[in-house]
């Protein structure tokens, strides 16, 4: 009896054979195999460097924020109750300088009617979107800003008629340097120019405008000290505490009349913002892999009609349903799994070109590269469902006599 | 010729154990009572209509008979491809009607070889691995089937052409590797379908030949052929009509070559055998 058991005890195929019957499956037919494979190439190589492309270019953002820090904080006079524009109170800079992890805080006050101009030639409406700001002189510490030529506005220079120019505005200006000593015309005075900022990443109008020393915008234009933006740079730890009393300390009696901003805050919800491209990208990369899992499908079942031959041998040799059915489902995995491999190298490929280009730090997110041969070995397992269970229904007796 | 129990290369445990009860010489491998196979249709088709029949261990047999004589089920019956409709087929000791399709499989990994008219090597393997696929199903390591295969491709003489692919081998070449396949397990009963049909007669008689020398070392061998010269080179022949046993040599003596002529003429209805 114990020999009539063993003789019927199930019989059992190594995964490793099953593997291999697989790779037997796609390599003895190898054009169709690579055809077949391309669709699912293309889907995750669609998906892989649209992933790969966002999170570098994100990363690329990150580590500009890194470099920047998002510790500077910026306060405004926001609207009274009643809807009008409010003013800081001219106390506001010292008041905020008051706070313990304020390293540093500068004014910055609009002159809204002077005009820049190269020269007195120039018609004043030709202002060229640019605006003409007092500031106090240690604005460029706070905004740890650098110059590209020149100096920045000390106590001395602020008090004379000269001029540091934000990076747009110089280049509107046409002064790319300060050789033969330029002069630029505002608000009806001669100004001489003695730096040109580089760009400052957190403070896009500064590099649209120029700046002055408080002193002679106030001689000058007859502006008074109210400051129109207070630029706060904070120890890094204790940012927002700070912004949680910013606009009490910066005006007591209104506090809600203060309008507190971190510029960085606009550079982060850039890199945000790409997600949704990615999602609607990452949805036609999913649409090319279904159909790929569909071409798939489709190959796997004409390749079950012409293995029946192979199917009734392998029955013959003692394979059960379940071993033909485990060989097919191996076999369409392995081809969408070749498919997938050969994207996720194509897909960090390209996004590593691209990231090259842009001079950004190539990133991929090491979830998306297993992600990706995951999800083409589920697209796979998938497509393989209906055609392996075709082929584990075949009747041996049938399938011995196919040709 | 107790070839069910003498087994190639590293046995299965329990299989080599000498069976408890009785003797063993007249205990048939294959064993049909009142066998019947009917196909549902309008009307139903009954391709075997009581075939009874014994193979003990160590007999040649070959089956012969016309298109449509039954040939094809009496194939898929002793070959554990298919179950009778009624009776009782035993195969290796085993009812067929009471195994389950994976018994079924078992069964024939174990007991059963298989070698086909048209060869149904797998074309991206070798003739070494096309052999040692015999064994895939049964678990074997592939160090060991990779042994099994060699020694059994020597058995059939074609030890020099391992590493050749089917595309490369002759049509007897390619017979060969089939029949080392159907051998390397150690199987109860090799099973042929036609194995010369589709051969030159000069290639087939040389396949002949390595059935006989099989069946010299004791294997048991059952071959269904139509033709009746190559029924005539095994030592019984039992004739199919109409999915009945004509004649059997071992039971109604031997046949007058006429006889069995007959029975092979094709005067049954065209079938698909």
């Amino acid at each position: 009896m114990s020999a009539t058991t063993s003789v019927l005890a199930p019989t059992r195929v190594r995964p490793r054979d099953i593997v291999g019957q697989g790779l037997v499956g796609l390599r003895s037919k190898r054009l169709r195999t690579l055809l077949t494979a391309v669709g699912i190439t293309i889907g995750i190589a669609a998906m892989i460097s649209v992933v790969g492309i966002s999170s570098s270019s994100r990363a690329d953002l990150l580590a500009q924020l890194d470099t920047l820090g998002t510790n500077l904080l910026q306060v405004q006079p926001g609207q009274s109750i009643f809807g009008d524009s409010s003013e800081l109170p001219l106390s506001a800079p010292a008041m905020i300088r008051r706070i313990d992890p304020v390293e540093s805080a500068s004014a910055t006050r609009t002159v809204d009617d002077a005009t820049v101009r190269r020269n007195d030639l120039i018609p004043a409406e030709e202002s060229g979107g640019i605006s003409v700001l007092a500031t106090e002189t240690n604005l460029l510490d706070t905004l740890d800003g650098t110059l590209a030529d020149g100096v920045f506005l000390n106590p001395a220079t602020g008090a004379y008629p000269s001029v540091v120019l934000g990076s747009v505005a110089a280049e509107r200006l046409g002064i790319t340097s300060l050789n033969g000593d330029p002069l630029v015309f505002i608000g009806g005075r001669w100004f001489k120019v003695i730096g040109i900022l580089d760009p400052v990443p957190l403070a896009p109008d500064i590099d649209r405008s120029v700046m002055v020393g408080y002193d002679v915008a106030k001689s000058l234009f007859g502006i008074d000290d109210a400051p129109s933006t207070v630029r706060v740079r904070t120890d890094p730890d204790y940012t927002e505490s700070v912004w949680s009393v910013l606009a009490e300390t910066a005006n007591p009696e209104n506090p809600n009349e203060v309008e507190v901003t971190r510029p960085s805050d606009a550079l982060e919800a850039k890199a945000q913002a790409d997600k949704t491209l990615t999602a609607l990208l990452l949805g036609l990369g999913s649409v090319a892999l279904l159909v790929g899992g569909v071409g798939i499908a489709n190959v796997m079942v004409i390749s079950v009609l012409e293995r029946r031959a192979e199917i009734g041998v392998r029955r013959a040799l003692g394979a059960t349903r379940r071993h033909i059915r485990m060989q097919f489902l191996v076999e369409s995995m392995l081809l969408a799994g070749l498919g997938g491999t050969i994207g996720v190298a194509l897909g960090a490929a390209i996004t590593a070109i691209y990231a090259n280009a842009r001079d950004w730090t190539f990133a991929i997110p090491q979830t998306a590269l297993l992600g990706g041969v995951a999800a083409s070995l589920l697209v796979g397992a998938l497509a393989g469902l209906y055609p392996a269970a075709r082929a584990s229904r075949l009747a041996p007796a049938e399938a011995v006599r196919a040709e | 010729m107790r070839r069910l129990l003498r087994r190639r290369g590293r046995p299965e445990p329990s299989s080599t154990r000498p069976q408890p009860d009785g003797p063993r010489r007249i205990v048939p491998v294959l064993q049909l009572r009142d066998a019947v196979k009917e196909y549902p249709g309008a009307p139903p088709v009954r391709a075997l209509d009581g075939v009874s029949l014994d193979v003990v261990s160590g007999e040649m047999v070959a089956v012969v008979g016309p298109s449509g004589s039954g040939k094809s089920t009496l194939l898929h019956m002793i070959g554990a491809l298919d179950r009778p409709s009624t009776g009782i087929v035993r195969v290796a000791g085993s009812d067929l009607s009471r195994l389950s399709d994976p018994q079924l499989s078992a069964l024939r990994a174990r007991r059963i070889g298989f070698v086909f008219q048209r060869f149904h090597l797998l074309s991206g393997l070798t003739a070494e691995d096309n052999v040692a696929t015999g064994l895939v199903y049964r678990g074997v390591p592939s160090g060991e089937r990779r042994e099994r295969a060699t020694r059994a491709l020597e058995q059939v003489g074609l030890a020099k052409r391992a590493t050749h692919r089917p595309t490369e081998l002759s049509g007897g070449e390619q017979q060969r590797v089939a029949i080392a396949r159907a051998i390397v397990g150690g199987p109860a009963i090799v099973l042929a379908d036609e194995p010369t049909g589709n051969l030159d007669s000069a290639t087939g008689g040389e396949i002949l030949d390595v059935f006989g020398a099989l069946h010299a070392g004791g294997t048991t061998i059952v071959l269904i052929t139509h033709d009746a010269s190559v029924a005539a080179h095994a030592p019984r022949v039992i004739a199919l009509r109409d999915g009945r046993v004509a004649h059997d040599s071992r039971r109604d003596g031997a046949a007058p070559a006429g006889q069995v002529a007959l029975s092979g003429a094709g005067t049954g209805p065209g079938g698909t055998l």
